[in-house]
C-alpha cells in the first residue's frame, strides 16, 4: 500500500492499527465528536497526600495509559520517581503517552520496556539510547510519533485515552491550582499538559511547592485534579532551559539566517500585523535579530510570535514590535521569566496553538514560520525524526503543524560534515513536500516550484542565488560523494503519523 | 615509500580525519572508525588504499579516525602521514598531490 508521497506502507501493521494512509494536507470541513474524562466527584478536601506510591495503587491497572508532560526538559526529576514507583510495583503492558520524551528519560524507559511494564509509546519524538534502542527492534509494538498538534487531536478524538496522568508542577494549592511559573523549577507555560489535566481520567499533580489556597493564575485548575503529591524536588531549574541563549557565531548559520531574513522581508507577507514562528536552533535565532532591524527600519510590527518562545522573540515583545506572544513552552528562563511578567505573553494549550480538528487553530492563522531539518529531498519532504544512520534521534515537535503556515521556510546547511541535506529522497517523510514553500541553504535559496508568485517576488533578490532544489541535491552530492544506501530489515519500529492521523511514513529496524 | 616510524596527520575535528600510520610487514591493513561507516566506510578505505598505492607504499598499518571529512581531506591527511612516516617531507610527493 503505497500513501500519496509515494511511500510504501506495511498492509498488516496499518489493518491492525486501523490506519489510513496520508492523502493531502487539506483538512477540510469534518465534523469531529470528542471524548470527556470520567470525574471521581469530590469536594476536593483530601487531595494532598505525601506518597506517589499509594496514588498509584489506588488508581493504575495493568493494561492503562499514563502521561507525562516535557516541560521540565532535561531538568525532569518526576518521569524517573514516577516510573520506579510502576516498574518496582510489577504493572505490566501499559502504554506510555507523554508529550514528548526527553534524554533524561532514556534510561528508565528502556528499564520499563525490558521488564514489560510498558508495551506501547506514542510521543512526539526520542533521542539518544532510546531512539537506538527502538531502531534496533529493542520495542516489539511500533511506536506512534505524532505532531504536538495531532497529540492534542488525537486526546481529543479518543485515540490517545488517558487514564491516568502525572504531571509535575513547580507550584500547586492543595486543590489543585497551577502554574508553571513560581517555585523553583519553572520553565513558564504549561502549555502541552494543560491537554492532559483536562482529558485524563484521573490527573496527578507533582509538586515540591504547595502553597495557600486559592493559588492564581490557575494554569490547571482544581476542578481537573484528583491528587497532589508533595515531593522534595520536581526539577533541576538548572537543567530545564539553556540559561542565556547565545548568538550564534558560525558564519554558516550567520548566511543562512541573513538569508531566511531577505526572504521573509521580500515576501508579500512582510508587512504591519504579520505574525512568524520561528525554532531554538542557532540560525533560528540569529533570525529573530535581522528581523529585528528589518521590523525596525521599515517600521513594521508582528501582531503575534507563536510556538516555542525564546528569549530574542520576548525581547522584541517588550520592545513593542510584536503585539503578542502566543507561548505554548519556553525554551530559556528568560521566556519563561517573561510569561511571569508580561500580559502580552499568552499561554497557549497544544489544541488551540495547533490541533487541526479544530474552530480555528493559531497555526491556521500564522504568516511565516522558519524550521530545520534533518534532510529534505527534491520533492521538498523534510525528515527531523531518523538520523543519516537511520536511527530514530529527534522529533516531529510542531514541524508538521507550523508547516501550514503561508510561507515555510526551511532553513538548513547544504551539507554537514559528510552528510548531504539535500537529498534525493529523505529517510523518513515528517513533513510533506506541499507544505513547505521554501528551502534555504549557504549557497542560495530554492523555492517550491508550486508557489509561482514566490518565484517572482524572490527570483531576484541581490545576493540570493535562486536554485532548482534538483541542483542543489547535485550540488551536495558533488561536494560530499554518493552514499551507499541504509539497510533495514522488514519489520517496522514505528510509524509516522501526520498531523489528521493518517500514516505518512514508518520507520524500520536498521541492519547491523 | 618504506614506513620507517609511526606518524600521525590530521585532527579529531568535525570533517577532520586523523591518520596514524606505522610499520607492518606485509600488505595494507586499515583501521577504520567513523560516523559515517554505514555509508561512506567503503568510500573512505578506497581512498586511504588508492593514495597509498600512489606513493608506493606496499606495507603498512593505518588507523583511521574520521569525523565527516571529504575526499579531498582524507587524501590529504594520508599523504602527509605517510610523508612524515617514510621520514620524507622535505621531498613533497607532489606528482600525487
Amino acid at each position: 500500500m503505497k500513501n500519496s508521497v509515494n511511500r510504501d506502507l506495511p498492509e498488516d501493521v496499518m489493518k491492525d492499527l486501523n490506519y489510513k494512509p496520508f492523502e493531502t494536507t487539506e483538512i477540510g470541513h469534518p465534523e469531529i465528536q470528542r471524548v470527556a474524562p470520567k470525574v471521581h466527584v469530590s469536594t476536593g478536601d483530601d487531595k494532598v497526600v505525601t506518597s506517589i506510591k499509594q496514588v498509584i495503587k489506588d488508581t493504575l491497572k495493568d493494561g492503562m495509559t499514563i502521561s507525562f508532560h516535557h516541560h521540565f526538559r532535561n531538568g525532569d526529576f518526576v518521569f524517573n520517581t514516577v516510573m520506579r514507583e510502576i516498574i518496582d510495583a510489577g504493572y505490566k503492558d501499559l502504554t506510555l503517552a507523554p508529550s514528548s520524551l526527553t534524554g533524561v528519560m532514556n534510561d528508565m524507559v528502556i528499564e520499563a520496556i525490558k521488564a514489560g511494564t510498558i508495551t506501547n509509546i506514542t510521543s512526539s519524538g526520542m533521542r539518544g539510547s532510546l531512539g537506538d534502542f527502538v531502531s534496533h527492534g529493542g520495542l516489539k509494538n511500533p511506536v506512534i510519533f505524532r505532531s504536538h498538534g495531532n497529540r492534542a487531536r488525537a486526546i481529543e478524538h479518543g485515540d490517545i485515552k488517558i487514564d491516568v496522568a502525572f504531571l509535575g508542577v513547580p507550584n500547586a494549592d492543595a486543590l489543585g491550582n497551577a502554574n508553571g511559573m513560581e517555585g523553583d523549577a519553572v520553565f513558564g507555560s504549561l502549555g502541552y499538559a494543560l491537554m492532559d489535566a483536562q482529558y485524563a481520567d484521573k490527573v496527578v499533580l507533582l509538586t515540591d511547592n504547595i502553597v495557600s489556597y486559592p493559588n492564581t493564575p490557575a494554569s490547571i485548575k482544581q476542578t481537573q485534579v484528583d491528587y497532589v503529591v508533595k515531593v522534595d524536588k520536581v526539577g533541576d531549574p538548572d537543567k530545564i532551559g539553556s540559561g542565556a541563549t547565545r548568538f550564534t557565531k558560525d558564519p554558516k548559520e550567520l548566511k543562512i539566517a541573513s538569508t531566511v531574513n531577505d526572504v521573509i522581508v521580500n515576501s508579500p507577507y512582510f508587512k504591519d500585523g504579520f505574525s512568524f514562528q520561528t525554532g531554538s536552533g542557532g540560525a533560528a535565532l540569529a533570525v529573530t535579530r535581522y528581523l529585528r532591524q528589518a521590523m525596525i527600519d521599515n517600521k513594521i510590527k508582528a501582531s503575534f510570535a507563536l510556538g516555542g518562545i525564546t528569549k530574542p522573540t520576548t525581547d522584541l515583545l517588550k520592545e513593542g514590535l510584536i503585539d503578542k506572544v502566543m507561548d505554548v513552552q519556553d525554551f530559556d528562563k528568560g521566556a519563561a521569566d517573561s510569561m511571569h511578567t508580561s500580559a502580552n505573553q499568552q499561554e497557549i494549550d497544544a489544541s488551540w496553538y495547533a490541533d487541526p480538528d479544530n474552530k480555528g487553530a493559531m497555526v491556521d492563522q500564522l504568516d511565516v514560520v522558519i524550521l530545520s531539518a534533518l534532510e529534505i529531498d527534491t520533492k521538498f519532504n523534510v525528515n527531523v525524526m531518523s538520523g543519516s544512520d537511520g536511527v530514530i534521534r529527534g522529533a516531529i515537535g510542531g514541524h508538521q503543524d507550523a508547516a501550514t503556515a503561508k510561507l515555510t521556510i526551511i532553513s538548513a546547511p547544504l551539507v554537514r560534515g559528510r552528510i548531504a541535506t539535500v537529498v534525493p529522497d529523505v529517510t523518513t517523510i515528517v513533513t510533506p513536500g506541499d507544505s513547505v514553500d521554501v528551502l534555504v541553504t549557504e549557497y542560495g535559496i530554492a523555492i517550491n516550484p508550486k508557489r509561482k508568485d514566490l518565484q517572482e517576488a524572490l527570483g531576484n533578490l541581490p545576493g540570493v542565488p535562486v536554485y532548482k532544489i534538483e541542483d542543489l541535491q547535485k550540488l551536495a552530492e558533488q561536494k560530499v560523494g554518493k552514499p551507499k544506501p541504509l539497510e533495514f530489515t522488514d519489520r517496522t519500529v514505528a510509524m509516522i503519523e501526520y498531523r489528521d492521523g493518517s500514516i505518512i511514513d514508518t520507520v524500520k529496524e536498521v541492519k547491523d | 615509500m618504506e614506513i620507517k616510524e609511526t606518524a600521525v596527520a590530521g585532527t579529531l575535528e568535525s570533517s577532520d580525519i586523523q591518520i596514524m600510520i606505522s610499520k607492518a610487514a606485509t600488505g595494507i591493513q586499515i583501521d577504520l572508525q567513523s560516523d559515517v561507516e554505514k555509508q561512506f566506510g567503503d568510500q573512505i578505505r578506497n581512498v586511504i588504499t588508492t593514495t597509498l598505492n600512489a606513493l608506493d607504499v606496499t606495507a603498512a598499518k593505518v588507523k583511521a579516525v574520521d569525523k565527516g571529512a571529504l575526499d579531498c581531506v582524507i587524501k590529504a591527511r594520508t599523504i602527509a602521514a605517510v610523508q612524515r612516516a617514510s621520514q620524507t617531507t622535505d621531498q613533497p610527493a607532489w606528482e600525487v598531490l
